[in-house]
């Protein structure tokens, strides 16, 4: 099938566009983070909160901003943890809500590049690493844009805009290549699950890996006292923690599916289910990490930080499997 | 995994104490138990756990022999200092090391220690009545409060109807206080059993297939074909521990002729060949029907339990040589894809040229050496190909007379001359051509060799491995294991159902307190407590709204 040019044209246009969005949208946010208030470090045994124990839970330690009686309405609800509202500047906030709509706009113009991308050439838009990394990059956005709209009260825009962004802005400078029909080894049914399903759970994965990231980073403030600083203004400990975990929960089981798709195309393609082909070997690396943030989460004494850095060793495991794998070591899967 | 406490006792620990106080074999025995507690703690398991992915590292980082031969024996020749240290210590065989097997049996060993213990408290629980009902039902993270007028007893039963899939106890406090213990979720335990004695599965089934099974490749030109039965008729064979090679179910395969078709910028799109094949019985004696299939790329052929699959291809060139004596003998061979646009390279040898006896045939054995080009271009006397399709095929040959060497015992390369040979002077370079289909070059001796075409090759790969099924089995188990622990909450509910003082109207009545503790991950309970405790308001009674944080 020829390749449309007209159509390739409109998707790295849209590309383009996208990434000049997320460019603008990462500076509204950033100001919207610099202008957030404070937020009071987390208070121990906080997840245990329960109706009789407002008290506890409204009366953190050195921080008289929570309320007394009669605030009930003024707490906002994560999940079940009760976290004291914490609105942004106005002029701040409003910077918050265009940043929101320029990310929404660059992410329709992003889903248009995929799609226009895809009847280009005549293909599911996942035949090389560009295409591969354009659709991350819009899973992660679109993880954050799920999170934004259910829980305005956090603010971690700049902290997943601006990876994405420079990934963008790599993916479309150093790893964008014209629209090309796909060699043979690719063309499989299989191609469509395994590489969809990769993609997606590494995006959401990596959204995961950002907000452990700044897990840690607010542990460490905290535990150096919390002194007045910018990672004050980061959502508090257990919001980041229940981020990282539901959005982990929700990609591992698709990313255990991707790699078990994986190994039946491979029976088909490379006559066997497992090669230890690096890319394999990493994946298979990725998933024992992260099986290990999900028991660490479930044993006293790995909660917390421990588990918040293995779920940063993961994230770290799943760029590199995505980007280093792929461009420095040749294997089975150096399609790109 | 394991949830056993270290100061637990069993009734029979105490007896051994007893009677072996002091003994070395009571040391001994304690230390084995205090190591086995040791390595099926959560912590080891932990550890164990990043040690394996740490350890799989450099399999990802480091050519491997089993990945690529080629690569691995390169890479030790380029680092002569650290190359064999870390050969030597198994990094270039990961997935094989012994240090590698070590932690995967230790994590193993560890896991069938919990998983045991486990297994026998999730039957347990599964025995046992739900809880009894807390005291203080106030304190628990969900909590409501109802009143109704009927009686304690009717109202019992009502929210027992409400109940429909959880387990349920009830029970009877002093003063005619009836409370209703229930809990539901039990599938998140059958999930997480589920998926752990999977990955003991999976471990299996690819042990099994490492035993029993094998691969095999071989190299088919155009019109020729192969019968499995042996690993002599395959070019590498690599057999399963217990595989000895003899018990090969025969089946046969005949390459008709292969098609590679390209887009105009020379990529591929399509790999096909079309084969005939015969299996079972049939393919032993020579009586068996053959069978037309097209074998694909991503289209394995699958016969009695083993897999053909199309793995590459080439070109093999043909030769047409008039020795002096008049004699004509043709000769052909497979080329290495070694360039851009299948440019190959190879050697047809000639080792029995007519018209010399004895000692003389080595002296005048006969090799063409050189390229192979699909599409031929020569630049500056340099044969090059501009296109992987067969379009104008062209080739550049050295010809070389003397001694091939094929006679000291020692295995050659089929793409290559012994250079050795070259070295030493026992074969003399003579001309060399670039010559198209048709085109003839002369040597010294009055010997014309003739370029008259070519026919394209095919690698197979045979494989076998009876455990794959299995594999895939323990992977979907595993998965739906991972599944249902991972959304299935664990979680309880209480109902306190006191009388309510007589005093207070003529009527009898009741109060309801509703308590509810999710056991694993709060989240979500919040709502389908609301909606239990709902439920259990009847339209006559009063409620007051459920204080749920």
């Amino acid at each position: 099938m020829a390749i449309n040019t007209t159509l390739d044209a409109l998707s790295d246009m849209t590309f383009g566009g996208a990434a000049a969005a997320y460019t603008v949208a990462l500076v509204c946010t950033a100001v919207e983070f610099a202008s957030h208030r404070t937020a009071p470090a987390a208070v121990a045994d906080r997840q245990l909160v329960t109706a009789g124990a407002l008290t506890r839970d409204g009366t953190p330690t050195g921080v008289p901003i929570v309320p007394t009686a009669g605030t009930v309405g003024g707490l906002t609800r994560i999940g079940h943890i009760t976290t004291p509202e914490r609105t942004a500047k106005p002029w701040g906030a409003l910077f918050g809500r265009a940043g929101l709509a320029v990310t929404v706009l660059g992410f329709a113009a992003h889903l248009v590049s995929v799609v226009s991308r895809g009847f280009a050439a005549g293909r599911l838009p996942l035949g090389n690493l560009y295409e591969f990394t354009s659709l991350i990059c819009a899973t992660v956005i679109a993880s954050w844009l799920v999170l934004r709209l259910r829980q305005q009260a956090v603010v971690i825009g700049v902290f997943v805009l601006t990876p994405v962004t420079l990934l963008m802005l790599v993916n479309g400078t150093l790893l964008h290549v014209p629209a090309a029909e796909l060699q043979p080894a690719l063309n499989s049914y299989w191609k469509w699950i395994h590489v969809t399903t990769v993609s997606l759970s590494s995006g959401v994965l990596m959204f995961s890996g950002i907000a452990a990231l700044l897990y840690v980073v607010r542990a460490r403030w905290e535990g150096r006292g919390s002194r007045p600083s910018l990672w004050a203004k980061l959502p508090d400990l257990p919001t980041l923690d229940r981020i990282s975990y539901r959005t982990a929960i929700l990609a591992f089981p698709v990313y255990t599916f991707a790699v078990i798709a994986g190994a039946l195309w491979a029976e088909v393609a490379w006559g066997r289910y497992w090669n230890w082909d690096p890319k394999e070997t990493c994946a298979f690396i990725t998933w024992v990490i992260y099986a290990g943030y999900l028991h660490a989460r479930a044993t006293a004494g790995w909660r917390g930080s421990k588990a918040a850095w293995i779920s940063v060793v993961g994230l770290a495991s799943i760029v590199f499997n995505l980007f280093f794998v792929n461009m420095v070591i040749a294997g089975l899967h150096s399609y790109a | 995994m394991s949830r056993r406490d270290s100061t637990h006792l069993r009734p029979d620990d105490e007896v051994d104490g007893a009677l072996e106080r002091a003994t070395p074999h009571r040391w001994i025995a304690a230390l084995g138990r205090n190591l086995w507690r040791q390595l099926t703690s959560m912590r080891v398991a932990l550890i164990l756990l990043f040690l394996l992915a740490l350890a799989s590292l450099p399999g990802a980082l480091l050519p491997q022999w089993n990945v690529n031969q080629v690569k691995t024996a390169q890479f030790i020749v380029d680092h002569p200092t650290v190359g064999p240290v870390l050969n030597a210590l198994g990094f270039f065989g990961v997935f094989g090391s012994p240090w590698y097997a070590a932690i995967y049996l230790a994590l193993f060993t560890s896991l069938i220690g919990c998983l045991i213990p486990r297994s026998a408290d999730f039957v347990r629980a599964l025995r046992a009545e739900p809880v009894p009902t807390p005291r203080n039902l106030g304190r628990l993270p969900h909590h409501a409060v109802l009143t109704s007028d009927e009686t304690p007893d009717a109202a019992a039963g009502r929210l027992t109807g409400t109940l429909s899939g959880w387990r349920k106890a009830r029970r009877v406090e002093a003063g005619g206080t009836v409370t209703i213990s229930a809990e539901k979720g039990f599938v998140r335990e059958v999930g997480n059993l589920l998926f752990h004695f999977s990955l003991l599965g999976l471990l299996g089934a690819i042990a099994v297939g490492k035993m029993i099974g094998f691969e095999a490749t071989v190299v088919v030109t155009e019109g020729g074909g192969f019968c499995s039965g042996s690993p002599s008729v395959y070019d590498t064979f690599r057999p399963g521990l217990l595989l000895d090679g003899t018990e090969l179910a025969p089946f046969c395969v005949d390459v008709d002729s292969f098609r590679a078709t390209y887009t105009d910028a020379g990529q591929a799109t399509d790999f096909v060949a079309a084969i005939r094949y015969q299996a079972g019985t049939g393919a032993a004696d020579g009586s068996g029907q053959w069978t037309s299939a097209d074998l694909r790329v991503n289209d394995p052929l699958r016969i009695s339990g083993e897999r053909v699959y199309l793995l590459g291809h080439g070109y093999a060139p043909n030769f047409e040589v008039r020795f002096p004596n008049g004699e004509v003998r043709s000769g052909s061979q497979v080329f290495e894809p070694s360039g851009t646009n299948l440019l190959s390279e190879g050697v047809v040898k000639f080792l029995d040229p007519p018209g010399y006896t004895g000692a003389a045939v080595r002296q005048h054995q006969l090799a063409l050496q050189g390229l192979f080009a699909p599409t031929a271009a020569v630049a500056h006397g340099l044969l090059t190909s501009v296109f992987p399709a067969p379009n104008t095929p062209g080739v550049a040959i050295q010809a070389y007379r003397g001694d091939l060497g094929m006679e000291d015992g020692l295995s050659q390369s089929i793409f290559r001359l012994d250079q050795r040979q070259i070295d030493s002077g026992a074969l003399t370079k003579l001309i060399r051509a670039n010559l198209l289909v048709g085109e003839s070059m002369t040597l010294d001796d009055g010997t014309v060799v003739t370029f008259t075409g070519y026919q394209q090759w095919v690698q197979l790969q045979t494989s076998y491995d009876p455990a794959q099924g299995w594999a895939l089995v323990f992977a979907v188990t595993l998965l739906i294991g991972l599944m249902l622990s991972l959304t299935v909450k664990r979680r309880r509910i209480w109902f306190r159902i006191t009388p309510t003082s007589v005093t207070d109207t003529l009527a009898t009545g009741c109060r309801i307190e509703v308590g509810g503790l999710a056991r694993t991950d709060q989240a979500g309970y919040g709502e389908e407590f609301a909606r239990l405790v709902e439920r259990a308001a009847s339209p006559t009674v009063g409620s007051r709204r459920p204080s749920t944080s």
